[in-house]
C-alpha cells in the first residue's frame, strides 16, 4: 500500500485530523502515538533521576569509608533506585513502545479503548511523584530495597513506608489497565488477515507480557495490601507471634517478582527480533520456534519463583524443584539467542546504531543468563546469595538487556516519529560510550560479588577497593553518555535528513508502509494484509 | 448492534487525568490519615467525591456514545475482552491471599509447632502446638479468638443465598435474550439485587458477632487475619456488584439494554458470577476445612 493510498482514505468525520494545540493534546489525548510519546519521555526523566540516584551510591561507594552520604540515606538511594528504574524506567518505556508501535504493526486505527489509555499513562505522574515526596517526609524514603521484605518494611520501616504502598497500587492500576488495553487491541484489532502466526514478535512478546502483568500486577496489589495491614490494622501476615511467617511475604512477592523480571526482558526480544532480521536481511529464523519459546518461558515464570529464596530456610524438596524448574528456562532462552545468531548466519549485515544496541543486547544479555543460570544452582548460591554477584547478573540483563533493547527500539523507529533521518554518528558515540561504561561499571561486580562484597551497604572491607572504584568510573561514563542519547533524539526531533517511509533497507511490517513522521491517525480503514509478517 | 462498520476512536477527553487527580488525592489522603496527620481525611473525602463524579461522567458518556449507534460490533468485543481481563486480574488479587492461607496452614503454623521439615521454628516458642484454627498465637504479642464462625449457620445460609442469585440473575439474563417482558428481566434483577443485600446484612451480623462473641479480630493471630481479609475483599466485591446490578436494573427501567446489546448487563453478570465462585471457595477452605 503506498503512501498516497493511506492519506487518501484519511477521511473520516467524526473526529479530528490533527492533534489539538497546546497543553491540552498532551493532557485529553486519546491518540495512541501521543500517548506513547507521554510514556517514553515519562520513562526518559525517571531514566535520569533513577540514574542520579545510582551515581550516589557509586560515588559513595568509590573508596572505602563513609565520604559523601549517611548509611541512612544510602539505603533510600538503593531502594528509590531500584523501584523508578523497574516500574518508572523500564516497564513504561516498553509500554510506550507498545503504544506507539502495536496498533501500526497490526494495522489498528488506535488501541482498543483509547480513553482508559490516557488515564493508564496519567497515573504514572501522580504514582512516582508521591513516591518521590517520601524522600521529603519524616523518617525519610523506603529504605528497606527494592524488594521490600517484611519485617524490615513493616515492623521497621520509616512512616512513609504507607505512601510507597498506596503508590505502588497507583503503579498497580496503571500496570494492569494498560496491558488489558493491549491484549484486547492485539486479540480484537488485527487487520483482515494478520492472523496470530503473522504478528511480529514484537506484538507476539507483548502478547505474552500483557498476560503476565495481568496476573501478577494484583499479587504484587495483595502483598503490599497485606504489609499496610499489618502495620496499620494489627494483622500478622509476617508475624510469627501470631502464627504468620515474614517468608511467607518473599513467597508473595516474588511469585510476582519472577513473572516481572520476564515483563522486563519478553518486550526487548520482541524488538531485537525486528531489528536483527532488518540489519541481517533474511527473514527471522525460526519464527514459530520464537513464539513457543516466549510463551515457554511465561509459563515457566510462574514456577520457579523461590529461586530468590534458596537460603531462607525451604524444605530440601523445594530447593530442588525451583533449582531443576529454574534450569528449564535456559532452554526456551537458548532456542531465542541461537535463533538470532542463526538469522544473522550468512547476512549481509550492516551496523547501524539500532543494529549495535541490538548485537550487544545479544551478547551481554547472554551473558547476564549465564551468571543466573549459576546462581540457579541452588548449593552454589548458598555462597552467591545477597552478594554483588547477584547486582552483576541482574544489571546485566537489566541494563545492556532490556535498556539497550528500548534504545535499539528508541533508533529503530524514531525516523518513522519524527520523520527525520537519525544521525548515526551521534548515535554510535552513545553506543560505544554506553557499552564500555556498562561493562566497567558490571563486569568487576561478578568478582567483588565472588569474593564476597555484600550488596546494599554504603562501606565495604579494603580488599574490595580496587574493582568498586573501577565500577564507579564506568557508572560515570556510563551516566554520562546517557546524555547524548538524550541531545541525539532532541535533535533528531528537530531537525534532520527527511526520513522515507521505509527507512531501513531491510525492514519489513506494516509500520514501514505508512509515511514518516507517522501520520497522526493510521490505518482508519484496515490496510490489506498478504504473507506479511 | 448499530450500523458503524468504522471502530470509534473517541475525541479528547477530560475524564481520564481528573480521574488521575481523583486517584491521586484518594492515595494521598489515606496515607496521610493512617499516619495521623490533619489533612488526610478530608484528602481523602475530596479524592473519593471526585472519583465518583468522574466514573458517573465517564460511564454516562460511553452509555450516550452507544445510543448514538458509535461503537461498532468490534467496539462491543474490545469491552467484553476489557471485563473478561479485567476479571482475570481479579481472580489472581484473591488468588494472592487463598495462597497466604494455604501456605499458613500448610508450612508456617505446622513448623511453628515442631512438625514438619522446618519444625526447628518451634525453637522460637517452646511448647507452641499448631492447629488449625488456630486458636492460640505463639506469642504473646497476639491473642488467638475463643470461638470462630460455624460454617452450618449464617456462612450457610449465604451460601444458599448467593447460589441462588446467580440462578436469578441467569433468569434475568434469559429472559432479556429470549424475548421475555421486561417486566420479568426487571423483577428477575430486583431479586438479585435484594439477594445480595440480605448476605450483606448476614455478613455484617457474622462480624458483628465475631468481633463481640468470639473475640475472632484482625489482631488475633494469622487465623483472624486470613479471615477477614478473604471474606472482607469479597465482601466488598459483593457491595460493589450490588451496585453495579442496581445501576443495571434502574437502566433496565429506562428502557436501556436490547436483545442483541447489552455488553454492560452481561458485564455486570459476569461480575456477579465470578464474585460467587469465591464465595464457594471461601465457604470450602475458610469456613468448612
Ligand atoms: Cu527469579
Amino acid at each position: 500500500m503506498s503512501t498516497a493510498d493511506i492519506t487518501a482514505e484519511h477521511h473520516d468525520d467524526h473526529h479530528d485530523h490533527g492533534p489539538a494545540k497546546g497543553l491540552s493534546r498532551w493532557f485529553f489525548t486519546t491518540n495512541h502515538k501521543d500517548i506513547g510519546s507521554m510514556y517514553l519521555w515519562f520513562s526518559l526523566a525517571m531514566f535520569l533521576v533513577g540514574g542520579s540516584m545510582a551515581l550516589v551510591i557509586r560515588a559513595e561507594l568509590f573508596q572505602p569509608g563513609l565520604q559523601l552520604v549517611e548509611p541512612g540515606f544510602f539505603n533510600q538511594m538503593t531502594t528509590m533506585h531500584g523501584l523508578i528504574m523497574v516500574f518508572g524506567a523500564v516497564m513504561p518505556a516498553f509500554v510506550g513502545l507498545a503504544n506507539w508501535m502495536v496498533p501500526m504493526m497490526i494495522g489498528a486505527p488506535d488501541m482498543a479503548l483509547p480513553r482508559m489509555n490516557n488515564w493508564s499513562f496519567w497515573i504514572l505522574p501522580f504514582a512516582f511523584g508521591m513516591l518521590l515526596l517520601t524522600l521529603f517526609m519524616d523518617g525519610g524514603a523506603p529504605n528497606f530495597g527494592w524488594t521490600f521484605y517484611a519485617p524490615l518494611s513493616t515492623t521497621y520501616a520509616p512512616d512513609s513506608v504507607t505512601f510507597f504502598i498506596f503508590a505502588v497500587h497507583m503503579m498497580g492500576v496503571s500496570s494492569i489497565m494498560g496491558a488489558i488495553n493491549i491484549v484486547a487491541t492485539i486479540l480484537n484489532m488485527r487487520a483482515p488477515g494478520m492472523t496470530l502466526m503473522k504478528m511480529p514478535l514484537f506484538v507476539w512478546t507483548w502478547l505474552i507480557t500483557a498476560y503476565l502483568l495481568i496476573a501478577v500486577m494484583p499479587v504484587l496489589a495483595g502483598v503490599v495490601t497485606m504489609m499496610l495491614m499489618d502495620i496499620h490494622f494489627g494483622t500478622s501476615f509476617f508475624d510469627a507471634a501470631g502464627g504468620g511467617d515474614p517468608v511467607l511475604f518473599q513467597h508473595v512477592f516474588w511469585f510476582f517478582g519472577h513473572p516481572e523480571v520476564y515483563i522486563m526482558i519478553l518486550p526487548a526480544f520482541g524488538i531485537v527480533s525486528a531489528i536483527i532480521p532488518t540489519f541481517a536481511r533474511k527473514q527471522l529464523f525460526g519464527y514459530a520456534s520464537m513464539v513457543y519459546a516466549t510463551a515457554s518461558i511465561a509459563f515457566l515464570s510462574f514456577i520457579v519463583w523461590a529461586h530468590h529464596m534458596f537460603t531462607v530456610g525451604m524444605p530440601l524438596a523445594g530447593e530442588l524443584f525451583f533449582m531443576f524448574a529454574t534450569m528449564l528456562i535456559a532452554v526456551p532462552t537458548g532456542v531465542k539467542v541461537f535463533n538470532w545468531i542463526a538469522t544473522m548466519w550468512r547476512g549481509s549485515m550492516t551496523f547501524e546504531t539500532p543494529m549495535l544496541f541490538a548485537l550487544a543486547f545479544v551478547i551481554l544479555f547472554t551473558i547476564g543468563g549465564l551468571s543466573g543460570l549459576m546462581l540457579a544452582i541452588a548449593p552454589a548460591d548458598f555462597q552467591y546469595h545477597d552478594t554483588y554477584f547477584v547486582v552483576a547478573h541482574f544489571h546485566y540483563v537489566l541494563v545492556p538487556g532490556a535498556i539497550f533493547s528500548i534504545m535499539a527500539a528508541v533508533y529503530y523507529w524514531l525516523p518513522k516519529w519524527t520523520g527525520h533521518q537519525l544521525n548515526e554518528g551521534a548515535g554510535k558515540f552513545h553506543f560505544w560510550m554506553s557499552f564500555i561504561g556498562v561493562n566497567i561499571t558490571f563486569f568487576p561486580m561478578h568478582f567483588i560479588g565472588l569474593a564476597g562484597m555484600p550488596r546494599r551497604i554504603p562501606d565495604y572491607a579494603l580488599q574490595f577497593a580496587d574493582f568498586n572504584a573501577i565500577a564507579s568510573v564506568g557508572a560515570f561514563i556510563f551516566g554520562l553518555s546517557q546524555l547524548i542519547f538524550v541531545w541525539n533524539v532532541i535533535q533528531n526531533i528537530r531537525s534532520g535528513k527527511k526520513a522515507e517511509a521505509k527507512c531501513w533497507e531491510g525492514a519489513e511490517g506494516l509500520e514501514w508502509s505508512v509515511p514518516s513522521p507517522a501520520p497522526y491517525h493510521t490505518f482508519t480503514t484496515p490496510p490489506q494484509i498478504e504473507g506479511a509478517k | 448492534m448499530s450500523a458503524t462498520t468504522e471502530y470509534y476512536v473517541p475525541a479528547q477527553s477530560r475524564l481520564p487525568i481528573l480521574a488521575s487527580i481523583a486517584l491521586f488525592l484518594m492515595a494521598f489522603g489515606a496515607g496521610g490519615m493512617l499516619n495521623e496527620s490533619s489533612y488526610g481525611g478530608i484528602t481523602l473525602l475530596v479524592g473519593a467525591l471526585a472519583m465518583i463524579a468522574v466514573v458517573y461522567t465517564w460511564f454516562g458518556k460511553v452509555i450516550e456514545e452507544s445510543h448514538q449507534g458509535l461503537y461498532s460490533a468490534q467496539m462491543d468485543r474490545s469491552f467484553r475482552w476489557g471485563m473478561s481481563w479485567f476479571i482475570f486480574s481479579e481472580v489472581m488479587f484473591f488468588a494472592a491471599f487463598f495462597g497466604t492461607l494455604f501456605y499458613v496452614r500448610t508450612f508456617a503454623v505446622p513448623w511453628l509447632g515442631g512438625e514438619g521439615d522446618k519444625g526447628v521454628s518451634n525453637m522460637l516458642w517452646e511448647g507452641f502446638t499448631a492447629q488449625w484454627p488456630l486458636m492460640e498465637t505463639p506469642g504473646d504479642k497476639f491473642s488467638g479468638p475463643e470461638g470462630i464462625i460455624s460454617p452450618w449457620a449464617l456462612p450457610l445460609v449465604n451460601t444458599v443465598l448467593l447460589v441462588t442469585s446467580s440462578f436469578t440473575l441467569t433468569f434475568a439474563h434469559k429472559a432479556l435474550v429470549h424475548g421475555g417482558t421486561r417486566e420479568n428481566v426487571i423483577k428477575w434483577m430486583w431479586v438479585t439485587v435484594a439477594l445480595g443485600v440480605v448476605f450483606l446484612f448476614c455478613q455484617g451480623y457474622e462480624y458483628y458477632e465475631a468481633y463481640t462473641h468470639y473475640g475472632l479480630t484482625l489482631q488475633s493471630g494469622i487465623y483472624g487475619a486470613t479471615f477477614f481479609m478473604l471474606t472482607g475483599f469479597h465482601g466488598a466485591h459483593v457491595t460493589l456488584g450490588t451496585i453495579m446490578m442496581i445501576i443495571i436494573t434502574l437502566r433496565l427501567m429506562k428502557g436501556h439494554f436490547t436483545a442483541d446489546n447489552h455488553f454492560g448487563f452481561e458485564a455486570t453478570a459476569w461480575y456477579w458470577h465470578f464474585v460467587d465462585v469465591v464465595w464457594i471457595g471461601l465457604f470450602i477452605f475458610v469456613y468448612v476445612f
